[in-house]
């Protein structure tokens, strides 16, 4: 199984008047050609930021302080601006939240595809303009001619996405960062991008890290699963085996949160207490206070270990 | 389109109407140019004359039909002081005030579009702190006081450039212009760069804003993970956003001050519709003082009229509404 990218203990953190917001502390993870890893956690887990350090787009006052991310044997992490420049969008793309947001509304579709195909590749207009309009044709966009000479707003939520989709995969990169790009869209329309991208990757062998909050989401299209909390991984698997075994009171929550897996007519299960602030990280296990495990050793910070095959847990108490 | 045009044009007539009735009522609440025009020891026949032949005789509702009928024949009346065509009158000066109000216009495009740009980009670096005090500056020193002083550096100590006056003109489209001539240019210079010090400062804040606003958008990240360049982002990306309020801004703040550069026109004794205007007021030359505001009018119609088709040049949502 050859790898596609493997982070390991990834820091990237913000230095910020207030102090210093450790979003990512000590990420590891790794993602094998043509898989699907869902990158699991609530909001300000530190998830998307993880997604931009791959990408090289920290924006300051942070950076990438620690750890390395190797990609293709590359580290990232150590190259620079211009290199990386030449990775984004060609051998690494990134597709985003919302879609509303993500293509520039005074542009026109073929502009904003055809720079994406010559800022890589010396082609001529019309051979980037052919490649666009294959790629509007392989995302599901009906008469691909005409609505490249569209603007964005002429387009409902799904169709901007499958055109940022398309956008994304013009230069068949190995590696896609996907932040949760179905959230704000229908179920329906979710449903159909999430079959399109699956497909997609399977076909191209492109490696996939699909950040979502929503476990069903990951459930029926990843291979595996790291779950975050408070800026670090706290479990990685199969997502099969975490789901149906999991192994950190975090998860465990989690699932159990998810309302369909509820009795009818008891009140929904929920995680106790809210994420911590980030600037005032508690002592030890992030997850302690609202952990219904928690016990005395778990003031000190555990480590991200391996105790079943294939499983790591960053826990103390894990359930067995 | 083409209707859009013809909406607007129907709008643009009403406007000047009601207009015409503000400002003809207004001149007249003022006073009555007779006591300034007529000779104090002028007898009582010579009054009734001069008052007949001004037309101040007949009510006012009844000036103003005269005054609105002659108007549609493109005579807005002649001026009580110098009996001259008021829009003559107006013309003439026109071109001083255009050329002054256009250099500056173009001046605070040129230097503080850059420097909102650089300043945008580089939100903490020491030389954007300079630019925006700098700015708060131009916003801030009045602009008699600034054009003194440029005057008592560039034309009294150093010598450099001429304080006062247009200086040689040249004739072009049968209206005589200043920045055809080297010694017109070398006038036009101060005063213009007078007008334009609060115009650079105002482009810089907003291109500024527009920048800092826009680097945040999702678009502006997306377009850097496509691996576009830092240049193909910035100017094309960014830029094609930041546009819009800038234009906006830029063709208000042209529209006035073509239509109120006077302070800086008296500074620099430039024979502008500004200097035309104060001393009509002052004498109660209503026909003059009521064309100028109807030509100020129609140019803020028609600076209007050109910002919004270029609103729906740069951004395609607006292109779609104004057809619907």
């Amino acid at each position: 199984m050859s790898l596609t990218l493997e982070v390991r203990d990834l820091r990237t953190h913000f230095f910020t008047r207030a102090g210093v917001v450790k979003a990512v502390d000590g990420v590891s993870f790794t993602v094998a050609r043509g898989k699907v890893l869902g990158l699991v956690g609530e909001s300000g887990s530190g998830k998307t930021v993880t997604g931009f350090s791959i990408l090289g787009m920290v924006d300051e006052p942070g950076r990438i302080t620690g750890g390395s991310i190797l990609f293709q044997g590359r580290d990232l992490a150590t190259l620079s601006e211009e290199e990386m420049r030449h990775l984004r969008g060609n051998r690494i793309a990134m597709i985003f939240q919302d879609p509303m947001m993500t293509l520039n509304p005074v542009l026109r579709i073929d502009t904003q595809m055809i720079e994406t195909v010559q800022a890589h590749e010396k082609t001529s207009r019309e051979e980037a303009r052919q490649r666009s309009r294959d790629a509007l044709g392989m995302v599901g966009i009906a008469s691909p001619d005409e609505r490249l000479k569209s603007y964005p707003h002429q387009f409902s939520g799904g169709m901007r996405q499958r055109v940022a989709i398309a956008i994304a995969l013009l230069h068949r990169p190995d590696l896609i960062v996907a932040d949760e790009p179905t959230t704000a869209l229908d179920v329906t329309i979710q449903g159909q991008i999430l079959a399109e991208v699956q497909k997609l990757a399977a076909n191209t062998g492109t490696a996939l890290i699909w950040i979502t909050h929503d476990l069903s989401v990951v459930a029926g299209l990843a291979d595996d699963i790291a779950v975050m909390y408070a800026g670090r991984v706290v479990e990685h698997g199969l997502v099969d085996e975490v789901l149906d075994r999991p192994l950190h009171p975090y998860t465990h929550g989690l699932i159990g949160s998810v309302p369909s897996r509820n009795k009818r007519g008891e009140p929904l299960r929920q995680i106790p207490g809210m994420t911590p602030s980030m600037l005032a990280l508690p002592q030890g296990c992030a997850f302690r206070a609202r952990c219904p495990r928690a016990a005395d050793e778990c003031l000190v910070e555990p480590e991200l270990r391996t105790i079943l095959p294939g499983r790591q847990v960053r826990c103390h108490r894990p359930h067995l | 389109m083409s209707l859009y045009l013809l909406r607007r044009l129907i709008q643009a007539v009403g406007v000047m109407a009601v207009m015409s009735l503000i400002v003809f009522l207004g001149v007249f609440a003022i006073g009555d140019p007779v006591d300034i025009l007529i000779a104090p020891d002028a007898d009582q026949i010579e009054r009734e004359r001069a008052i007949i032949a001004l037309g101040l005789d007949k009510p006012l509702w009844m000036q103003y039909l005269v005054f609105l009928g002659n108007a549609l024949r493109g005579d807005l009346g002649r001026s009580f002081v110098f009996n001259e065509p008021a829009l003559q009158l107006i013309m003439g000066r026109m071109p001083a005030t255009l050329e002054l109000a256009l250099g500056a216009t173009i001046m605070a495009i040129i230097i503080g579009l850059p420097l909102g740009l650089y300043a945008g980009l580089r939100p903490n670096g020491a030389i954007s702190k300079a630019i925006l005090a700098i700015s708060i500056l131009g916003f801030s020193l009045p602009t008699f006081w600034v054009g003194l002083m440029l005057i008592m550096v560039f034309a009294v100590q150093l010598g450099w450039l001429p304080s006062t006056g247009r200086g040689e003109t040249a004739m072009l489209f049968g209206l005589r212009w200043s920045f055809l001539t080297q010694d017109g240019l070398a006038h036009l210079i101060m005063p213009a760069t007078n007008l334009a010090l609060f115009k650079i400062s105002l482009v810089i804040r907003l291109t500024r804003a527009g920048v800092r606003e826009t680097m945040l958008m999702d678009y502006v990240k997306f377009a850097r993970a496509k691996g576009l360049s830092p240049a193909r982002v910035t100017f094309v990306h960014v830029f094609k956003n930041i546009l819009i309020p800038v234009v906006t801004v830029v063709g208000l703040e042209l529209g006035s001050t073509i239509a109120f550069s006077v302070v800086t026109e008296s500074v620099f004794a430039w024979p502008g519709m500004g200097k035309l205007i104060i001393d009509s007021i002052n004498v109660l030359d209503r026909p003059v003082i009521v064309a100028y505001l109807m030509t100020i009018v129609l140019m803020f119609i028609t600076i209007n009229l050109i910002v919004d088709l270029t609103y729906s040049f740069l951004d395609p949502r607006v292109r779609l509404e104004s057809k619907g």
